[in-house]
C-alpha cells in the first residue's frame, strides 16, 4: 500500500514537473479517447433510439407478396379473399389487403407526370389504417360508405408531392389517378415501418372496381401477429397464401429491415472506431516520445535514486507509473469531451441521451494500456541506466 | 586500525578496467572500520571517482572483492545491493541533487523512500536528520530558496537520515566557496564526533587534513598517508 501511494506520488510529480509539456502529450490521448467514447457513445444513444422507435411501432408486423418468377412477369397476384384466410390463422390479431392499381397519379391534367411518378395507387378497404398502425393527419379515412364514391387518401409523401397537404371538405381538391377525376378526403401521417404507404394514394376497392380496372384481387396482405407468435406466423404465411406455389410468396418483416438499416450505420461507425484506434496509437507515441526525453533529462535523478537505494526495479516503475498516470490525465480529459460530445449528438438528434458506461471504461482502460504501453520501453531504458553514467551527468 | 570491530566496508584487490582498455584501479585493498573518518585524497584522473563508485556498489570490480555489511558484493543481484546501499550507505555528492520542487524536508526523506522505511514516519526522521545539520528552521524551503552551503547540507541530512554504516562523500566541498566550505567540512566533524563513520574523496589536501585517516591515490594505486588524529587544520 505504502509502495503504491510512494509510486503514485512520484509519478504525479513526474508528471507536473513539466506541466507543458504533460499537457501537450496528453492531448494526444485525450483527442484518441474522445473519438473513441464519442464512435461508441453514438451508437448507443442511436440503438436507445432504435429501441424506442420500435416499441411504438411493434415488431410484430408481417407483409406477405408475390415475388414474381423473375421473368420479367409483372408478380402475380393474390386471392381476393387472402386477408379472411389469414385473419382464421390463429395467432394474427389483423389482417388487411392492399393491390397496386398499377396506374398513374397526376396532380392535374396539366401536371408534369414525372414529378408524381414515384406514387402508387393502392385499392384498400376501410380497415387498413388498423394493422399499419396509420393514423389521419387531416381530413377523414375511407369508411364504407365511401369506399365507392370516387374518394382518395393521400400517404404523407404523396400528399406532399401533389400539393394537397390539407383537406378542406367545404371546396374539396381533386387529382387524377389514372383516367378518373377522384376526390381527396384525408391525407395519411407517415408510417415508418412502412414507408411504401406514405409514398401511395389510397382508393376504395369499390372504386378501384368501377372505376380503375381492379379485378379486386390484391398484391400485398399486411399481417399483425401476437408478438411471440411472429415467426411461427411467418412460416405459414406462405402456404396459406398461396398454396400452389408458396415458394414464390415473400414475407417480410419491416422491423428488420429498420434493424438492418442500424446495422449498417454501425459498420460504418466501425471505420470511425480504427480511426479512434490510430488516433490512440498516435497519442501513445507521443507520451512514449515525453517519456523518452524525460529519460534522458532526468538521469541525474536516476543516479541518484539508484545511490539512494532504488533497485531496477523502483525506477522502471516510478517511470511506467508517470506514463500511465500522464496518459490516464489525457484518457479522462478525452473521456468528458467524448461524452459531452456524444449527449450533445444525441439531443440535437431528439435521440435519448445514453450515458454509455462501456465507452467510460474504454476510455479508461484504453488510456491505462496505451500509457503502459508507451511507458514500457522508457522505463526499461532508465531502468537499464548504470548509476556511475547516470551520476557523471 | 584505531578499532577492532568488523570493518564496515573491505575492498581486497580491486581491479578496475574500463570499456576500451582503461585502467582506473590496479589491485586496490583498504579497510574502512567503523568509526573511521577517511579522506581519499587524489588530483584528477587518479581513479578516485571509480574507487567510490566501487566503495558505494554503484559499480561493480573487473577482479577482487569488494565486501560491504558483512556481504560479498559480488555475489549479490541487483535487488540485494540495492537494498544494500539503501540501508548502509549514505551519499553525498559534489551537487546537492535536490529535487528543485521538493521542500527541505521532503528532499531529506527521499533518502528513506528505498529503505523501507513507512511514509509516515519519514517526516519526522528527516525533521531530526535537518535538525543535525543546523537547518531545522529551513524545513519548509524549497531548494531555490536556500543557499549552497545550506543545499549541501540538506544533501547531508539526506544522507544521513536513514543511518547509515558509512557515509560517502564526493568532493562535497569543490562546489561552494572557502568559508562555506570550511562550515560544511565542520559539519563533518560534528557528525563523525556523534559516531557516523565517513569517507571522504577530495582532490584538496587541505580538506583531507581535515580528517584523521588519509589515503592517497595516484594512477590507480592507494598509498596510506596518515593514521591518527587529525592534522592541523589548513
Amino acid at each position: 500500500m505504502s509502495a503504491l501511494v510512494d509510486a503514485l506520488v512520484l509519478g504525479w510529480h513526474g508528471v507536473t514537473g513539466r506541466p507543458g509539456r504533460a499537457v501537450l502529450s496528453a492531448l494526444g490521448i485525450a483527442l484518441g479517447i474522445a473519438t473513441l467514447v464519442l464512435v461508441t457513445g453514438i451508437p448507443a444513444s442511436g440503438q436507445a433510439d432504435l429501441e424506442r422507435r420500435l416499441d411504438d411501432l411493434g415488431t410484430n408486423l408481417l407483409v406477405a407478396q408475390p415475388t414474381g418468377t423473375g421473368s420479367g412477369q409483372p408478380p402475380s397476384t393474390l386471392d381476393p379473399a387472402a386477408a379472411a384466410s389469414v385473419r382464421r390463422i390463429g395467432p394474427v390479431e389483423e389482417a388487411t389487403a392492399v393491390a397496386n392499381l398499377n396506374v398513374r397519379v397526376l396532380r392535374d391534367d396539366l401536371a408534369d407526370p414525372n414529378t408524381t411518378a414515384g406514387i402508387t395507387a393502392l385499392a384498400a378497404g376501410p380497415d387498413l389504417l388498423g394493422p399499419l398502425d396509420a393514423r389521419v393527419a387531416d381530413g377523414v379515412f375511407l369508411t364504407d360508405a365511401t369506399e365507392h364514391l370516387g374518394a382518395v387518401v393521400l400517404g404523407a409523401s404523396a400528399a406532399e408531392w401533389l400539393g394537397v397537404t390539407s383537406v378542406d371538405l367545404q371546396q374539396p381538391r381533386r387529382i387524377k389517378v389514372g383516367p378518373a377525376w377522384l376526390t381527396v378526403v384525408g391525407v395519411l401521417a407517415p408510417t415508418p415501418l412502412t414507408p411504401e404507404l406514405d409514398q401511395s394514394v389510397v382508393v376504395g376497392w369499390g372504386t378501384a372496381r368501377a372505376e380503375l380496372g381492379s379485378d379486386g384481387r390484391p398484391t400485398v396482405v399486411y399481417v399483425r401477429a401476437v408478438e411471440s407468435q411472429v415467426e411461427a406466423v411467418r412460416a405459414v404465411l406462405p402456404a396459406t397464401l398461396d398454396p400452389a406455389t408458396p415458394g414464390l410468396l415473400g414475407v417480410s418483416r419491416p422491423s428488420d429491415v429498420l434493424t438492418a438499416k442500424r446495422a449498417t450505420q454501425g459498420t460504418f461507425s466501425g471505420l470511425f472506431l480504427g480511426l479512434a484506434a490510430v488516433a490512440l496509437a498516435v497519442g501513445g507515441v507521443g507520451v512514449a516520445n515525453t517519456m523518452i526525453v524525460s529519460v534522458l533529462e532526468r538521469r541525474r535523478e536516476i543516479g541518484l535514486r539508484r545511490a539512494l537505494g532504488a533497485t531496477r526495479r523502483d525506477v522502471r516503475r516510478q517511470f511506467l507509473v508517470e506514463a500511465v498516470l500522464l496518459s490516464l490525465l489525457g484518457g479522462a480529459a478525452g473521456t468528458l469531451v467524448g461524452l459531452a460530445g456524444s449527449l450533445g449528438w444525441a439531443v440535437s438528434r431528439g435521440w435519448p441521451a445514453v450515458v454509455s458506461l462501456q465507452a467510460v471504461a474504454a476510455g479508461v482502460v484504453g488510456a491505462v494500456v496505451v500509457g503502459a504501453l508507451a511507458g514500457l520501453y522508457p522505463a526499461v531504458r532508465a531502468s537499464r541506466l548504470a548509476p556511475t553514467e547516470a551520476l557523471a551527468v | 586500525m584505531t578499532t577492532v570491530s568488523p570493518p564496515v566496508l573491505r575492498l581486497e584487490a580491486v581491479r578496475r578496467v574500463h570499456p576500451g582498455g582503461v585502467v582506473a584501479l590496479r589491485g586496490v585493498s583498504l579497510e574502512v572500520a567503523a568509526g573511521d573518518d577517511l579522506a581519499i585524497v587524489g588530483p584528477s584522473g587518479s581513479g578516485k571517482s571509480t574507487l567510490l563508485h566501487l566503495m558505494g556498489t554503484l559499480d561493480r570490480p573487473t577482479s577482487g572483492i569488494v565486501h560491504l555489511g558483512g556481504h560479498d558484493t559480488a555475489g549479490l543481484r541487483d535487488a540485494e545491493l540495492s537494498r544494500l546501499r539503501a540501508r548502509q550507505l549514505g551519499f553525498v555528492f559534489q551537487h546537492s541533487h535536490l529535487a528543485e520542487r521538493l521542500d527541505a524536508v521532503a528532499n531529506v526523506a527521499t533518502g528513506l523512500l528505498y529503505a523501507g522505511v513507512p511514509r509516515r514516519r519519514r517526516r519526522a526522521r528527516a525533521l531530526e536528520a535537518l535538525d543535525r545539520v543546523g537547518l531545522a528552521h529551513r524545513a519548509g524551503h524549497l531548494p531555490g530558496q536556500l543557499s549552497g552551503g545550506e543545499r549541501q547540507r540538506v544533501g547531508i541530512a539526506r544522507a544521513l537520515v536513514n543511518e547509515p554504516a558509512l557515509v560517502l562523500a564526493d568532493e562535497p566541498t569543490g562546489a561552494l566557496d572557502q568559508a562555506t566550505g570550511r562550515q560544511v567540512l565542520d559539519l563533518f566533524r560534528e557528525v563523525h564526533a556523534q559516531g557516523t563513520t565517513i569517507a571522504l574523496i577530495t582532490h584538496d589536501p587541505g580538506v583531507a587534513a581535515v580528517f584523521s585517516r588519509r589515503v592517497e591515490i595516484r594512477d590507480g594505486v592507494l598509498t596510506e598517508v596518515a593514521t591518527g588524529v587529525a592534522g592541523a587544520r589548513a
